[in-house]
C-alpha cells in the first residue's frame, strides 16, 4: 500500500482544488460569452454534457505535450522523439520535422525485440510476401494460415499449457473472453487495480463483479468466503461459478502478484483463477515463461492463463492459454475468433521468432540482461531516496510524484536531458498517486542506465520527489532486511 | 319505558358520559336476562343488589379520579378524570416511544456454517461440455489470402476474405511494409499516449481524413474494437439509441458497454425506424436534453445489404439524432471513388456524426479508424478506452493502410471492376436452387439464405456449412457459412457469404455459381 506523506497529500489536493476552481471559474465565462453566440447545436444535445470532458479541457491540455509524443523511429532503447510545438497554449500541437534523440526509458520493449532483429526480421519479411500484411477475414472463414497453428503449439509449448488461441489484440482478448466463459448468475472477484481491458469484459458478460484489495490474499479469501456463504444477491441461490481475476505484473505498480497464494485460496474454495500475464510473459521467469516459473506455481492450477504480444514480444495481439477443451470451446463462441481479422501474418512470425530466440541461448542471455538491469536501476533509485514502488525482478519501476504539477515538470525536464519517461496521472491512476513510470529493457546498456540515473537524480532534485532520505539509511534499511 | 340510566344520560353530568353509559348497559343486561324469567324473583333481586354494589363502585372510583381536578376548567370546559387518564396514557406513549424498535436477533453465520458452505458449494465447469459442432476444424491456407489460395495444397478460389479491392499481395503494399518493418520493426511497444505513437500513425490519420473530407480522425489498433470503444466514449447512461437490429457484435457490445436506453428497429426498415423515432421522441419529454443517435452499417455484415442512407439523414434531420455509421464493408467500395455509402448517396460526409470503419477489409491491412469532426476525434483520444489502454496498431499495418489509399485513388478502376464482378456473380447466382441472395446488388457481400429454414439457427448452420464444405471439397471454392456467437444477440438468419473480390476473374466467378447451384441442388434436394 501507499502511503502519502500528510504534508504531501494536503498540497496534492490544494493543487487540484486550485485547478479545479480555476477551470469552473473559465467555464463559467465561457457560458457568459456563449450566451451571445448563436446555438449551433440547433436542437442537439451536446457531445459531452456537464463535466464529462472538464478534466480533459481544464487539466489534461495544460499539459499534453508530455503524453503521445510522436517518434518517428523503432521505439528501441534510443529513439527519435519528434518535436512538437503549440500556438494555442497547448489545445493544438504541431509536429516539426526536428527531431531530438532520447533514452527511451517508456516503451514496453523488455526483452529488446522492438528494434528490427537479426533473427527475427528477415524471416518477418519472408512472411509478409508469403502472405500478405492481412488474412482480410475471421479465423474461422479463412482467417487460419499455416502461420497461425504454428503460432498457436508455439505459444502453448512456451506457457506449458496443452492448447492456446491467438488474437489479434490484447484488449480485444480480455474484453472477449470474460463474456464468454461467465455470464449472469457467476461471479467474478478482480483485483482492484487490473486493468482496463479487463474491467470492460468483466462488464460486458453480465455476471457480479466484486473487488478485493489490490494483491492483498487475505481479502480474496474473505471475499471468497462472503460470497460463497451468501450467494447471489437478493435470490441467495449458489454462485454459478467463481473466477478470479489477477495480473502476472501490474502495469501501473511493478508489483509482482502474490500468485502462490493467490492459487492455493482459489483451489481451496474451487475457483477458476484467469491470470492476465500481459507485463510479465517473457519479461520475467528464467526462461521467460513468466510469474508462474518465477514464483514456481504449476501452470495447470491456473485455469486461464492469459497474455499479449505486445510487449515482451515486440509484436502485437493477445492469447489465452488451457486446457485443450476450453481453447476447443472458445474458438466455437468466442466473437473475437469469429468475426475479427486474424492476427497480421507478419505479426504472428514476430512472436514465433521471438520465443524461438527467448528459448534459446540469446534469450537466457536477455533475460539476465533484462532481470539485471532492473535490479540495478531499482535499487539505485532507492539509494537516490525517489519512492520506488513495486518489486525486485520486475522490469517496471514506478517513481511517486504525487503533485500534478510534478507531472509535466518531470516529463519536460527529463526530455530536456534526451531522457524520455512516462507520466501517469488520472484516469490511468487514482488522482492523489499520479508517478513516473521507467520500464527498463534488455536492450538498455549500463551506460544507458547509469545516464538515466544521473538525469533523473539531478530532475528528482529539481522538482523535489525525492521523498525518502538518501543513502545511508537506506543501506542500514537493507542490512536489518537480509537479517 | 324509560330507563333510569338512559334518562341518566340525557339530563346527567357530561363528565359522567361514560360511567352512566357502563351502568347502562349493564342494568339493560339485567333486564333481559329477567325478561326472560320473569318468575325468578330472587334472581331479580340478586341482580339489582349486584347492580348497586357496580354502580357505588364506580361512583367511588370517578370521585377519586376527578379529585384532582374537580375545580379544573379548560376553555370553559371541565376536566375532571380525563387529565390522569391522559397523562398516564402520555406517559405510556413515552415510554413506548423511548424503546427500542424489535427487531429479530441477528445471527451472523458462525465460521463453521461458513466453512460448511464453502465445502458444500459445487461449480459448475469453466466450460459445457464440448459438442460434436465444436470440433470443426477451418481450413488452413497454405498461402495469402487472395483471390486464389492453398488450401490443402491444392489451389482454390478464395471466397471469404473480405479483399474487396485484391490488395492482397499487391506490390505496392508489400514494398511499404517492408521498408516499414526494417524501420521501425513490428509492435509498437506501448499505447498511443506513451509513446506508442508512430509519425506513420498521424500520417495515417491524416490520410484517413483527407480522402474522405473530415476534419480529422483516429486509428485503433484492431477493427473490432473500434466500434465497442467508439460507442461508449459517446453513449453514456440515459443517452437513447436506436439501432437497427442486425448489427454486428462489435456495435451490440458497444451498445451494451455504454449502458444506454438502446430500442431496436427492424433490419433496415425505414418505417420501422420512422415508427420508432416518433414512439422515442414522443414518449419521452426530456429526449430533447438527451443525447440521441442511430446506429447503423453501411453494409450489414450479417446480411449483406445497403442501408438506405439518404432517407436516414431525412429522418434524423427531422427528429434531430446525430448518426454513427460504420463503414466496414463499405470504405473504399461504395461510390465512384471508394468514399463509402456518403459518396453512394450523394450525401455530404458531415452531415454524419461518427463513422467508423475496420481497416481489415478493403484496404487489406488491419486496424480501424474512427472519422468526424475535430471534437469528436479529440474527445476520443482520452475517453475512448480501446484507444488509451491498448498498445497501437503496428507501424508497418498504418503504412500499409495509407498505400492502400494511395492505391485505390490512383485506380479507379478497382472500384469498377468490383462492381462488374458483383453484377456477374448476381447473374450467376439468379436460379439457385433451394438459396437465395438477400443482399444488395452493390454490396461486395453477397448473401445466400435458405428458401425453406429448417426451423432452427443450428440445423440451419449445419446444412449451410455441409454445403460450403462440399464446394470447398469437390470444386475447390471457398466459401463460408456465416458463423453465430453464443454472444451474438442479431436474429437474422444465417446464411452463405460469398465476399466479392476486384481480382477475381470471370472464370473464378463462373465456377463458384455453377458449384454452388450444383452442390446446393445435391444438398438441400435430400
Amino acid at each position: 500500500m501507499i502511503t502519502i506523506p500528510y504534508l504531501t497529500a494536503l498540497t496534492t489536493y490544494f493543487s487540484y482544488g486550485l485547478l479545479f476552481a480555476f477551470g469552473q471559474f473559465r467555464d463559467f465565462f465561457r457560458k457568459i460569452f456563449d450566451w451571445w453566440r448563436v446555438n449551433n447545436l440547433q436542437g442537439y444535445a451536446p457531445i459531452c454534457l456537464g463535466l464529462e470532458d472538464f478534466y480533459t479541457r481544464r487539466l489534461y491540455l495544460r499539459i499534453q505535450d508530455c503524453f503521445g509524443r510522436p517518434i518517428s523511429s523503432a521505439p528501441d532503447a534510443w529513439f527519435d522523439v519528434v518535436e512538437r510545438y503549440s500556438i494555442d497554449s497547448n489545445k493544438t500541437l504541431k509536429r516539426t520535422t526536428n527531431t531530438s534523440r532520447c533514452l527511451n526509458l517508456g516503451s514496453y520493449n523488455y526483452l529488446g525485440f522492438a528494434a528490427s532483429d537479426e533473427y527475427c526480421t528477415p524471416r518477418v519479411i519472408q512472411s509478409l510476401k508469403r502472405f500478405s500484411p492481412s488474412t482480410c477475414s475471421a479465423r474461422v472463414d479463412a482467417g487460419t494460415t499455416t502461420l497461425h497453428t504454428e503460432l498457436e503449439e508455439c505459444v502453448a509449448n512456451f506457457v506449458q499449457k496443452p492448447a492456446a488461441v491467438v488474437f489479434g489484440m490484447g484488449y480485444v482478448t480480455n474484453s472477449s473472453i470474460l463474456p464468454v466463459l461467465i455470464g449472469k448468475g457467476g461471479l467474478i472477484i478482480s483485483d482492484s487495480l487490473n486493468h482496463n481491458s479487463i474491467v470492460n469484459g468483466a462488464r460486458g458478460s453480465g455476471a457480479t463483479v466484486r473487488v478485493f484489495q489490490h494483491n492483498t490474499p487475505w481479502h480474496l479469501e474473505k471475499v471468497l468466503r462472503e460470497q460463497i456463504a451468501e450467494g447471489q444477491p437478493r435470490t441467495h441461490r449458489p454462485w454459478k461459478k467463481i473466477i478470479v481475476i489477477v495480473e502476472g505484473i501490474y502495469s501501473m505498480e511493478g508489483e509482482l502478484c502474490k500468485l502462490p497464494e493467490i492459487v492455493a485460496i482459489c483451489k481451496k474454495y474451487q475457483a477458476y483463477v484467469y491470470l492476465d500475464e500481459a507485463h510479465s510473459i517473457g519479461a520475467v521467469g528464467k526462461s521467460g515463461r513468466g510469474v508462474c516459473e518465477l514464483l514456481g506455481v504449476d501452470t495447470a492450477d491456473v485455469d486461464i492463463m492469459m497474455g499479449t504480444f505486445t510487449k515482451s514480444f515486440g509484436s502485437c495481439g493477445g492469447y489465452i492459454a488451457g486446457s485443450k477443451e476450453l481453447i476447443r470451446y472458445l474458438k466455437h463462441t468466442c466473437p473475437a475468433h469469429l468475426y475479427a481479422t486474424s492476427v497480421s501474418p507478419p505479426a504472428a512470425q514476430q512472436i514465433i521468432s521471438a520465443i524461438k530466440v527467448i528459448l534459446g541461448e540469446d534469450g537466457a542471455q536477455k533475460l539476465a540482461r533484462i532481470r539485471e538491469n532492473s535490479n540495478f536501476f531499482r535499487s539505485e533509485l532507492q539509494k537516490m531516496g525517489f519512492e520506488v514502488l513495486g518489486d525486485n525482478d520486475s522490469p517496471v519501476m514506478p517513481i511517486m510524484l504525487y503533485n500534478p504539477a510534478k507531472i509535466p515538470a518531470f516529463s519536460r525536464e527529463c526530455l530536456k536531458q534526451n531522457v524520455a519517461v512516462v507520466t501517469v496521472a488520472f484516469p490511468a491512476t487514482p488522482l492523489l498517486l499520479a508517478r513516473a513510470r521507467i520500464c527498463i529493457s534488455a536492450a538498455h546498456s549500463k551506460e544507458d542506465l547509469l545516464k538515466a540515473l544521473e538525469v533523473i537524480s539531478q530532475v528528482g532534485d529539481l522538482i523535489g520527489i525525492k521523498y525518502f532520505p538518501a543513502e545511508p539509511e537506506k543501506q542500514q534499511q537493507g542490512v536489518i532486511k537480509v537479517d | 319505558m324509560q330507563d333510569p340510566g338512559l334518562y341518566a344520560i340525557y339530563c346527567g353530568d357530561e363528565c359522567e358520559d361514560i360511567v352512566y353509559r357502563k351502568r347502562a348497559s349493564l342494568s339493560m343486561c339485567v333486564m333481559f336476562e329477567a325478561s326472560l324469567n320473569p318468575q325468578s324473583e330472587t334472581l331479580r333481586t340478586m341482580a339489582s343488589a349486584v347492580l348497586k354494589i357496580v354502580n357505588t363502585t364506580l361512583d367511588w372510583v370517578t370521585l377519586a379520579l376527578d379529585a384532582p381536578s374537580a375545580r379544573a376548567v379548560v376553555f370553559g370546559v371541565h376536566i375532571g378524570g380525563h387529565l390522569f387518564v391522559e397523562v398516564l396514557l402520555f406517559v405510556v406513549i413515552l415510554f413506548l416511544l423511548s424503546q427500542k424498535s424489535y427487531k429479530p436477533p441477528k445471527r451472523p453465520l458462525t465460521k463453521k456454517e461458513i466453512d460448511e458452505l464453502c465445502d458444500e458449494w459445487v461449480p459448475e465447469p469453466l466450460i459445457p461440455s464440448i459438442t460434436e459442432e465444436m470440433l470443426r476444424e477451418p481450413p488452413v491456407l497454405e498461402s495469402a489470402a487472395g483471390p486464389h489460395t492453398i488450401i490443402n495444397g491444392i489451389d482454390v478460389v478464395n471466397f471469404a476474405s473480405a479483399n474487396y479491392l485484391g490488395l492482397i499481395g499487391h506490390e505496392k503494399l508489400l514494398e511499404s511494409c517492408t521498408s516499414a518493418l526494417e524501420k521501425y520493426g513490428v509492435g509498437s511497444c506501448g499505447p498511443r499516449g506513451f509513446y506508442g505513437t508512430i509519425d506513420v500513425h498521424l500520417d495515417c490519420e491524416a490520410r484517413i481524413a483527407k480522402f474522405l473530407g473530415t476534419p480529422d480522425s483516429i486509428l485503433y489498433s484492431y477493427g473490432l474494437s473500434t466500434t465497442f470503444s467508439a460507442i461508449p466514449a459517446f453513449c453514456k447512461k440515459g443517452d437513447i439509441i436506436v439501432v437497427d437490429e442486425g448489427v454486428h457484435w462489435g456495435i451490440q457490445n458497444g451498445l451494451y458497454l455504454s449502458r444506454s436506453t438502446i430500442v431496436y428497429f427492424k433490419h433496415n426498415d425505414m418505417e420501422s425506424l420512422r415508427n420508432t423515432l416518433e414512439k422515442v421522441t414522443a414518449d419521452n419529454k426530456q429526449a430533447k436534453k438527451l443525447r440521441r443517435y442511430i446506429v447503423v452499417e453501411a453494409v450489414y455484415q450479417n446480411s449483406g445489404k445497403i442501408a438506405p442512407l439518404d432517407e436516414i439523414i431525412r429522418l434524423k434531420e427531422k427528429y434531430l439524432f446525430r448518426v454513427l455509421l460504420d463503414e466496414s464493408n463499405s470504405f473504399g467500395v461504395l461510390g465512384s471513388s471508394g468514399r463509402g455509402l456518403t459518396e453512394y448517396y450523394g450525401v455530404p460526409i458531415e452531415k454524419i456524426d461518427i463513422i467508423t470503419a475496420a481497416m481489415g477489409h478493403a484496404l487489406a491491412a488491419e486496424g480501424g479508424f474512427c472519422t468526424g469532426s475535430a471534437r469528436v476525434i479529440d474527445h476520443q483520444r482520452l475517453s475512448s478506452s480501446g484507444y488509451v489502454f491498448s498498445a497501437s496498431l503496428p507501424p508497418y499495418l498504418a503504412s500499409a493502410a495509407i498505400t492502400a489509399i494511395d492505391v485505390l485513388e490512383e485506380n479507379p478502376d478497382m472500384i469498377k471492376k468490383l462492381k462488374e464482378n458483383i453484377a456477374l456473380l448476381w447473374k450467376g447466382l439468379s436460379d439457385m436452387p433451394g438459396l437465395s441472395i438477400a443482399s444488395n446488388a452493390e454490396s461486395p457481400i453477397v448473401f445466400l439464405k435458405l428458401d425453406k429454414s429448417t426451423g432452427s439457427l443450428k440445423n440451419d448452420l449445419t446444412l449451410l456449412e455441409d454445403i460450403a464444405d462440399r464446394v470447398l471439397k469437390e470444386d475447390s471454392v471457398f466459401v463460408v457459412a456465416s458463423k453465430r456467437s453464443t454472444l451474438d444477440k442479431c436474429r437474422l438468419p444465417v446464411g452463405i457469404r460469398l465476399f466479392v473480390s476486384a481480382a477475381h476473374s470471370e472464370s473464378d466467378l463462373q465456377k463458384a455459381s455453377e458449384s454452388l447451384k450444383r452442390v446446393a441442388a445435391l444438398v438441400l434436394k435430400s
